[in-house]
């Protein structure tokens, strides 16, 4: 009994619906199950957690806690350092200053905007490729292959390549996943040796791109000197690795998720065929009501915390439910419904605080630019399996197949 | 239209008035900036169908002024081109370029300077602050003698910067003064600031944080000095400006001086009128119903933004003036609810006051009210690497907090200040370093001591403030 909603999140048979265990969960905003992690899973709580000082992202601080589902810092010998996902400041702002020199503003304002007409070849490219219009399988031959092409020519990764790191992501993607019953040990030991196996094969690239800087983040990140100094070459790969992972594992989802929610809803899809730009408030209420992360596992309490009443003690585990948050009758009026239209949609999706997503403007226009394409293009398209197959993760959450069939492909 | 005319009587209350009032009545808005913007379109949303007359002395329509001492004084931005995005519709009769010179609150009109008068059941005041000119007048007029609060003065002083002058000389190192020495800066523009104060910000943020704010200016090429006023400017013969005189015996060789010695709020058209406003702003009640001058809460009157100053509980009921963009937005929706609502509807404007400001590359962001406060304790980061979280402490409780690059944070200080949690604060935090474990005289210079204008004023009663004097009538 006592392990009950715990386990009914990590049930892959809740996979395809999760969202009546989270009402349910919302039900004790504090959720707290014998030796496991503190569960929040309303709104205002967890976006107050999320700007918490007293809340550390440091997997080092979760030795005390027990269970490290992110695995990063495996015992010994560790492959990579934790990347600044699972750092605190000032270590953490450092680490994100660096590569944000490369990938946003005020250093590179335009780097997002100008790979719109290349982000625009590349899925014209695969809409064009894609089979038998009566059965294609969206997330295969679409919502996969689009981000990683693109997170590999941001980084300067070769595109051959993405055979052998696309298993070590898929390892690295499935540790995320936390199991309170697994050994920790035993889960972190496959994470350990994927992580290595990464690392091996980004510093020879990193190698090659200080012998032979291009244009890309990764002869950028190897080479600069700001005013924070140059990054360590271990500091570089677990950068590196983050952003090829990170870059790729959540925008298929939230691509997939998008297009079976606009099948689901034929009207908003409609819509879209007709004024592309409503693509903007699509992938916003998208972020809200299917999450690529669903929840947070990660944080610890440095100090004792209340929140709602409850005393969650210095040292515990917390689990943030951004995808519970994000349909809290509390914040959102009507939270399980779709709808674009919405006046004010700040949700949880991209997290928030200093840890909030680092590639969500490239996240959005991807899936942006993804839709509104998809939209114009297929004719008539339909769900073949609804609900579609899923992945078994829990936290990054999307289909595994999304196989749907149209009359034909528009030019 | 006689002055003097008799009200046309809008029952403010009872059956169907508030209906009446929404579907026929007539709203009128001082002031067609920000914080009048904003009213326009909450009263139509909130279903006001009636006549609505925006009245500005700009000839321009609402615009943004944050960007004037940033990106337009960078290039990177256009004075005109900083409108305000419209959130909605307003349908407004705009009456733009013409000042409101009166306001007949018996025969409920006001008085434009083209002789119009338009009559209102619900007066909405946002006419904000103006720049404190440079106090001589014949210096002031120079050629190359700026200051910066509309657009226009905003355009101007971009187009004299780029011409590329020799030198700038910003008097006053408050938070304007600071963003355009730090575009000047930015430019390669030599930059002298002079500040009367201890150093840049220290009115606003107190000495420990000002220290940081110096060293910014200095690590940045800009030639500071404090401690030091600027007695007189000099023209040339063409009527240029050539040089300015210090309190301190030297004399800085400029062609452009930006004058940033804080504001003054424009409520002189109301003089007379009974409404409770003067130098300090327009006084009124926590939902922005303004108060007349016996004290008295008007039921049609309400002010909102720049101008306005109100008793917040947060802050020991002390009436507030804030000279902060969030604020004007918050103000003026809540002075249009309540405009539109019965007593037991209206709302209480109780907004955590917030501000932002960018220079020399950082973020400044602050909550609270930090100039009420006497202690400070670096909670997060550290003043060395310029990267930090500020709480301050007044009486034993958080009641404020101030960011350089740590922005992100400062939610979780402004819940602090809401609960009125302990100061100083127990908690480990992530990045508390050792020069953070203990509280500090926050160091704000004496109150008395008038400062280049912090943007947070507490204008409530003070001992030192006798502008009133009591006749007994026989
Ligand atoms: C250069 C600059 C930079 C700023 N930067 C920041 C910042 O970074 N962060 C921040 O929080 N805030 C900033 N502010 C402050 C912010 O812009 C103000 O708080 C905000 O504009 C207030 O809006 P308001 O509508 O109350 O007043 P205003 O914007 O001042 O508007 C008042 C309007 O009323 C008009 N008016 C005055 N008298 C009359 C009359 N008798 N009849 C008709 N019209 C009249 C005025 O001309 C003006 O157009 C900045 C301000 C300036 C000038």
């Amino acid at each position: 009994m006592t392990h009950t909603l715990l386990h009914q999140i990590l049930d892959y048979a809740n996979r395809a619906d999760p969202y009546p265990i989270y009402e349910e969960l919302r039900r004790t905003p504090v959720h707290h199950e014998a030796d496991g992690p503190y569960v929040i899973s309303t709104y205002y709580e967890i976006r107050s957690l999320l700007h918490d000082p007293r809340i550390s992202s440091d997997a080092r601080n979760q030795a005390s806690a027990g269970a490290d589902p992110l695995a990063e810092s495996a015992p010994e010998g560790s492959a990579l350092p934790p990347s600044f996902l699972r750092l605190d400041p000032p270590e953490h702002d450092r680490m994100r200053r660096m590569t944000n020199r490369h990938f946003g503003p005020p250093h590179s304002p335009h780097r997002v905007d100008a790979m719109r007409p290349e982000l625009h070849d590349i899925v014209a490219g695969l809409i064009d490729g894609l089979g038998d219009p009566g059965r294609i399988d969206l997330v295969e031959e679409f919502a996969y292959p689009f981000p990683v092409t693109v997170i590999c020519r941001l980084l300067g990764v070769p595109r051959e390549d993405e055979a052998r790191f696309h298993t070590w992501a898929d390892t690295l993607a499935a540790s995320l996943d936390p199991d309170p019953d697994a050994d920790p040990a035993e889960r972190g030991k496959g994470a350990h040796e994927a992580r290595m196996q990464l690392g091996m094969y980004l510093a020879g690239l990193i190698e090659e791109r200080r012998k032979n800087p291009g244009d890309d983040m990764l002869s950028q990140l190897a080479t600069a000197k700001g005013q924070d100094g140059p990054m360590t070459t271990m500091e570089l790969l677990s950068t590196a690795a983050l952003l090829l992972i990170a870059g790729h594992e959540t925008t298929v989802n939230l691509i997939s998720n998008g297009m079976l929610t606009l099948l689901r809803n034929p009207d908003v899809l409609q819509r879209l065929r007709a004024e592309p730009r409503l693509a903007v408030p699509i992938v916003e209420e998208l972020l809200r009501f299917e999450p690529p992360v669903q929840l947070l596992p990660g944080r610890t309490t440095l100090a004792d915390v209340d929140v709602r009443g409850v005393t969650i003690p210095k040292g515990s585990t917390l689990w943030l439910v951004l995808a519970s948050g994000n349909r809290d009758p509390q914040r959102f009026e009507n939270p399980d419904r779709f709808d674009p239209d919405r006046p004010d949609i700040q949700h949880l999706g991209l997290g928030s605080g200093i840890h909030s997503c680092f590639g969500a403007p490239l996240a959005r226009l991807e899936a942006q630019l993804a839709l509104s394409e998809l939209a114009r293009r297929l004719e008539n398209p339909r769900l073949l399996d609804d609900p579609p197959q899923y992945r078994q993760n829990a936290v990054l959450r999307g289909p595994r197949h999304l196989r749907i069939a149209c009359d034909g492909i528009r030019p | 239209m006689p002055w003097t005319s008799r009200p046309r009587r809008c029952p403010v209350l009872g059956d169907g008035a508030l209906e009446q009032l929404k579907r026929e009545g007539r709203i009128v808005v001082v002031g067609a900036s920000l914080a009048g913007l904003r009213a326009a379109e909450t009263l139509r949303a909130k279903g006001f169908v009636g006549s609505l007359t925006m009245i500005g002395d700009e000839p321009y329509e609402p615009y943004d002024r944050p960007p004037l001492s940033k990106g337009v004084l960078l290039g990177r931005a256009r004075a005109h081109r900083t409108a305000l995005p419209r959130l909605r519709s307003v349908d407004a009769t705009w009456r733009l370029g013409v000042p409101a010179t009166g306001l007949d609150m018996a025969a409920r009109r006001v008085r434009l300077a083209d002789g119009d008068d338009v009559p209102y059941d619900r007066l909405l005041i946002a006419t904000g602050v103006r720049a404190r000119p440079w106090p001589r007048p014949e210096e002031a007029e120079l050629d190359g003698v700026f200051v910066l609060r509309t657009r226009d003065e905003g355009a101007a002083l971009a187009r004299r910067l780029d011409e590329g002058p020799k030198r700038v000389l910003v008097i006053g190192g408050g938070f304007a003064g600071s963003e355009v020495a730090s575009a000047c800066r930015e430019r390669g523009l030599p930059v002298t600031v002079a500040e009367r104060g201890a150093a840049p910000l220290v009115g606003a943020l107190g000495g420990v944080v000002a220290a940081v704010a110096a060293g910014l200016h200095r690590e940045h090429g800009v030639d500071l000095r404090c401690g030091v006023m600027v007695t007189a400017l000099e023209g040339d013969a063409s009527g240029r400006v050539r040089a300015a005189h210090l309190s301190d015996g030297s004399t800085v060789e400029t062609d452009v001086v930006v004058v940033s010695l804080g504001a003054l709020r424009n409520t002189e058209w109301l003089n007379g009128s009974g409404l409770g406003a003067g130098p300090r702003g327009i006084a009124c009640d926590a939902g922005c119903r303004a108060f007349d001058i016996r004290g008295i809460v008007t039921d049609d009157i309400y002010a909102a933004g720049d101008v306005a100053r109100c008793p917040h509980p947060l802050f020991g009921y002390q009436f507030l003036s804030l000279e902060h963009w969030g604020n004007a937005v918050a103000q003026a929706g809540i002075a249009a609810h309540n405009m539109l609502s019965e007593s037991i509807d209206r709302l209480p404007h109780m907004d955590v006051p917030a501000f932002w400001s960018s220079q020399f590359g950082v973020n400044v962001k602050s909550v609270g009210v930090p100039s009420m406060a006497t202690d400070i304790l670096i909670s997060q980061g550290s003043l060395d690497s310029r990267r930090f979280v500020g709480v301050y402490g007044y009486q034993g409780r958080v009641i404020g907090a101030v960011s350089f690059d740590h922005g992100r944070w400062l939610p979780f200080y402004k819940e602090l200040i809401e609960r009125t949690a302990p100061f100083p604060p127990q908690f480990p935090t992530v990045d508390r370093h050792t020069d953070g474990q203990q509280p500090m005289d926050a160091d704000f210079p004496d109150p008395s001591v008038p400062s280049h204008g912090p943007t947070v004023t507490l204008s409530g009663y003070s001992p030192a403030d006798r502008r009133m004097t009591f006749t007994p009538a026989h």
